[in-house]
């Protein structure tokens, strides 16, 4: 799970192009959207793509984007899951 | 109206540097690239992280401009390219064909569309007035720049940005080499008007301007005039479109201080302003400054931030080489063409 | 400055009609024009509808009088000009000052895809004439030509608002006696680029869009082109039929909140619509129909409709979106309705909002349903809102 964490947070940075935002200042529980991060709709979006291309996973219903995508602790956490059920 | 503040980024040094007075930059080979500022300065991280170059050029300029006026609420945002964001497009493009439309994200095509430039000035301003982006190739900046005045006259506005941006990247660069229309070799970018040979030098800019309606003791220039043709019948025909201008305008060609003309350095492009230079050009001093900028679609708005310098300074600077013009300058025509279909004229004198 | 600008004549091509007859009938009698892709080739031609011109690019160019490889956004550009022109009284364009005001959002996007096809793999491949009209302004110099337009000729790109900023400009340049006679409007045909574009956004309706509706899913795409042809009240009083509407009112106003989603009170949207009121001198109530811009996105109606709330409420105009017809078009779309709010004063007829089956429950209207006859109708708006905050209404009247 901290590989994972770590992994993502990285991906994060590189995918949104975050500048001046290094993987590890991300925190586990910080809020990615709005009061945390700061990120918006169209970064919901890359990051759904995200999902697709580095880990297989397709959101099936992207209402579930504001769940999913709420912390990197709850991305990893869906990840794991997913990749449990699809293995 | 009146030329209140500008803002420019282009292959030399003109961001923050409107002096010009030190020699030009030269180039080899035909492709000029963009000198560019840190834009932290301009921009907020939170927005430049999905920003390509283009329109981080373009709302540098802008922020340039706006300060220099100290405007901070414009009435309106008029912006012209050719191009658009090609960057953007580009990456947009290519990735869709790789991976045969899949996996694709949002950013890079929210981000290609032509009026990106501007709507990023106005979310950066907060400012809900009008807006609007033309996309006429050789015509770009011109007709940004005709809707920018007619606010002012329609009264609609007070003071309005207006604004040319256009990128060269390495695709588009390739794409118009093989159309044959740049030189071949290593020549310099100083030279091409004595090269003799066929096609020009690519550039690259973004130029902005605050217009405004009332005359300030910062102006650069006061704004006479502006007209444009499209596909001219011939020598005559330009000939009869700069008279009539001049003589709408209510001056003779004698009341020139200097002309600017668009040459870039192709033989068959630069001997269209052979004809009105030997007719109504006559004796007065003609620069070119395709040189310092290279050959692009709004190419003239670098031109016309030439002639409002060159008027508020009332000299010719040191990054053109002139020799033997020392009448003050006061008044100045820019004449240009954009592979002789898209000609403007710009009339500009001191305030 | 203030002397009226005439709507002379109109000309249109969509997935519902060649021509304005054609689309009159199609929106007469209910028949939307999405359908399975036919002639775009894409990934998604099993998943995703559009709204296709009922032409290939060779039928099209036998109508447009134009060579088949030019981009399918200029045959379609030049279809509607002629139509405009034709059904304007105006036979000699040189007679006049005057002037070709297009918009478009990707120019020759459909070549420059076939290009890239083989340019990515080795930059000295494509063929070079499909890549050649890839700039927005040189679709609309293939149609200017064409018509032998060249007083005046400018090309606008603000998203989906671009052909309402034509006609909003070439009104502007007749006041201001720069022009007498301005063919105003917008094309845009299907691209890959443009459908991937909107696709990635995740507000493409896998079914026939339901703009206005609470479940509403998304759009669906188009293509099309719309011109009006605007002229001066000189121009107007030497044509065999006088012209009997006006373009009375127009506004440009930016959203400024967000690249490409609305404010959700919809500032930008409020604002176009209550310039253009004032700008014509009219109150609310005194609109009789709205052509809603009407995506069919989450965003686009609430925000839209917000703003009509707050503007109009509580005495609201009939609306209907026409886009459950015609899909989205983009830069054609300003024109396209702009050709439709005409049709509907002169044949007083309001036309129906598509496939609406739950209305918005925090809106306090409904858009119009079913096809209405012989409605009394003096002032129609027009709403074209797009990326980049940038929004535009114009108001249509009868003299």
């Amino acid at each position: 799970m901290d590989k994972l964490i770590s992994d993502l947070k990285s991906q994060i940075v590189t995918q949104l192009n975050l500048q001046d935002i290094k993987p590890e200042d991300i925190g586990d529980d910080q809020p990615l959207f709005v009061e945390g991060l700061g990120l918006d709709s169209i970064d919901a979006l890359e990051l759904i793509v995200l999902l697709q291309q580095q880990y297989k996973i397709k959101l099936s219903n992207a209402d579930e984007g504001p769940k999913v995508f709420r912390t990197v602790r709850t991305m990893a956490e869906y990840i794991t899951a997913h990749q449990a059920q699809n293995s | 109206m009146y030329i209140r503040a500008t803002g420019n980024i282009s292959p030399q040094k003109t961001f923050g540097h409107p002096l010009m007075n030190e020699a030009p930059v030269a180039y080899t080979g035909n492709r000029l690239s963009c000198i560019e500022p840190d834009y932290k300065e301009f921009i907020d991280p939170k927005l430049i992280r999905r920003m390509s170059r283009i329109i981080r050029m373009g709302v540098a300029a802008a922020m340039e401009c706006l300060k220099e006026a100290d405007v901070k609420m414009p009435d309106a945002i008029v912006t012209g390219t050719s191009y658009g964001c090609l960057e953007d497009t580009y990456a947009f493009l290519s990735k869709m064909v790789e991976f045969n439309e899949e996996l694709l994200t949002p950013t890079a095509f929210i981000q290609s569309t032509h009026n990106t430039i501007g709507a990023q000035i106005g979310l950066m301003l907060q400012c809900n007035n009008y807006n609007n982006a033309f996309v006429h190739r050789g015509f770009s900046f011109e007709s940004a720049l005709l809707d920018g005045m007619l606010l002012l006259k329609e009264k609609e506005a007070s003071h309005v940005l207006v604004g040319a941006i256009d990128e060269i990247i390495p695709t588009s660069h390739t794409i118009l080499n093989r159309l044959g229309l740049y030189k071949q070799g290593d020549v310099s970018s100083l030279d091409i008007y004595r090269a003799g040979t066929k096609g020009t030098i690519a550039g690259e800019g973004s130029s902005f301007f605050m217009l405004a309606n009332e005359a300030s003791s910062s102006d650069y220039a006061r704004l006479d005039g502006m007209h444009t043709f499209y596909k001219p019948a011939g020598a005559v025909d330009i000939e009869k479109q700069v008279s009539s201008f001049l003589e709408k305008q209510g001056i003779a060609t004698g009341d020139l201080d200097l002309i600017i003309t668009g040459k870039n350095g192709d033989q068959k492009s630069d001997r269209i302003y052979d004809q009105p230079g030997q007719s109504v050009f006559a004796g007065i001093p003609i620069l070119n400054y395709k040189h310092l900028c290279g050959e692009y679609p709004t190419a003239s708005a670098f031109a016309f931030w030439l002639a409002a310098n060159i008027i508020k300074q009332g000299k010719i600077p040191a990054m053109l080489q002139t020799s033997g013009i020392l009448k003050p300058i006061k008044r100045v025509l820019v004449y240009n063409h954009y592979l002789n279909m898209h000609h403007s004229l710009f009339l500009l004198s001191a305030c | 400055m203030n002397e009226p600008v005439f709507i002379a004549g109109t000309g249109i091509i969509s997935a519902i009609g060649n021509n304005v007859a054609a689309c009159l009938d199609a929106l007469q009698n209910s028949r939307a024009g999405m359908g399975p892709m036919k002639y775009l080739r894409s990934a998604h031609q099993q998943r995703l509808p559009v709204a296709e011109v009922k032409l290939s690019n060779e039928e099209l160019a036998a109508l447009a009088g134009l060579p088949a490889v030019k981009s399918r956004t200029a045959l379609l550009s030049l279809v509607a000009a002629k139509e405009a022109l034709s059904r304007s009284g105006i036979t000699d364009v040189k007679a006049w000052r005057t002037g070709f005001i297009s918009a478009n959002s990707v120019g020759g996007m459909d070549k420059t895809e076939n290009f890239f096809n083989q340019f990515l793999a080795d930059n000295r491949k494509g063929r070079l004439r499909d890549v050649i009209n890839h700039e927005c302004g040189s679709v609309t110099e293939l149609a200017a030509d064409a018509l032998g337009i060249k007083d005046y000729i400018s090309t606008i790109s603000t998203a989906c608002s671009s052909s309402a900023n034509s006609i909003f400009l070439g009104a502007r340049l007749i006041k201001n006696g720069i022009l007498d006679v301005v063919v105003a409007g917008g094309t845009d045909s299907l691209t890959r680029f443009t459908l991937n574009g909107f696709n990635t956004l995740m507000i493409v309706d896998e079914q026939f869009c339901q703009p206005f509706d609470e479940h509403r899913r998304g759009l669906n795409l188009g293509e099309g082109a719309g011109y009006v042809v605007l002229v001066s009240d000189k121009v107007a009083a030497t044509l065999p039929d006088k012209p009997g509407i006006t373009l009375s009112g127009y506004c440009n106003a930016n959203d400024a909140y967000h690249q490409t989603a609305s404010s959700p009170e919809g500032t930008g949207s409020y604002l176009a619509m209550s310039g253009a009121l004032k700008k014509s001198g009219l109150q609310p109530s005194d609109i009789d129909y709205i052509n809603l811009h009407g995506t069919g996105t989450q965003n686009n109606d609430i925000a839209e409709g917000t703003a009509i709330k707050r503007l109009f409420g509580p005495h609201f105009p009939k609306m209907s979106s026409t886009k459950t017809f015609t899909g989205h078009t983009l830069g054609a779309s300003g024109g396209i309705e702009a050709v439709f709010s005409v049709m509907a004063l002169e044949h007083s007829i309001v036309f129906p909002n598509l496939r609406l089956q739950t209305p918005m429950k925090d809106l306090p209207f409904v858009p119009v349903t079913e096809v209405q006859q012989n409605v009394e109708m003096k002032h129609v708006l027009s709403n074209s809102f797009g990326f980049g905050g940038n929004c535009s209404s114009l108001i249509f009247s009868k003299v």
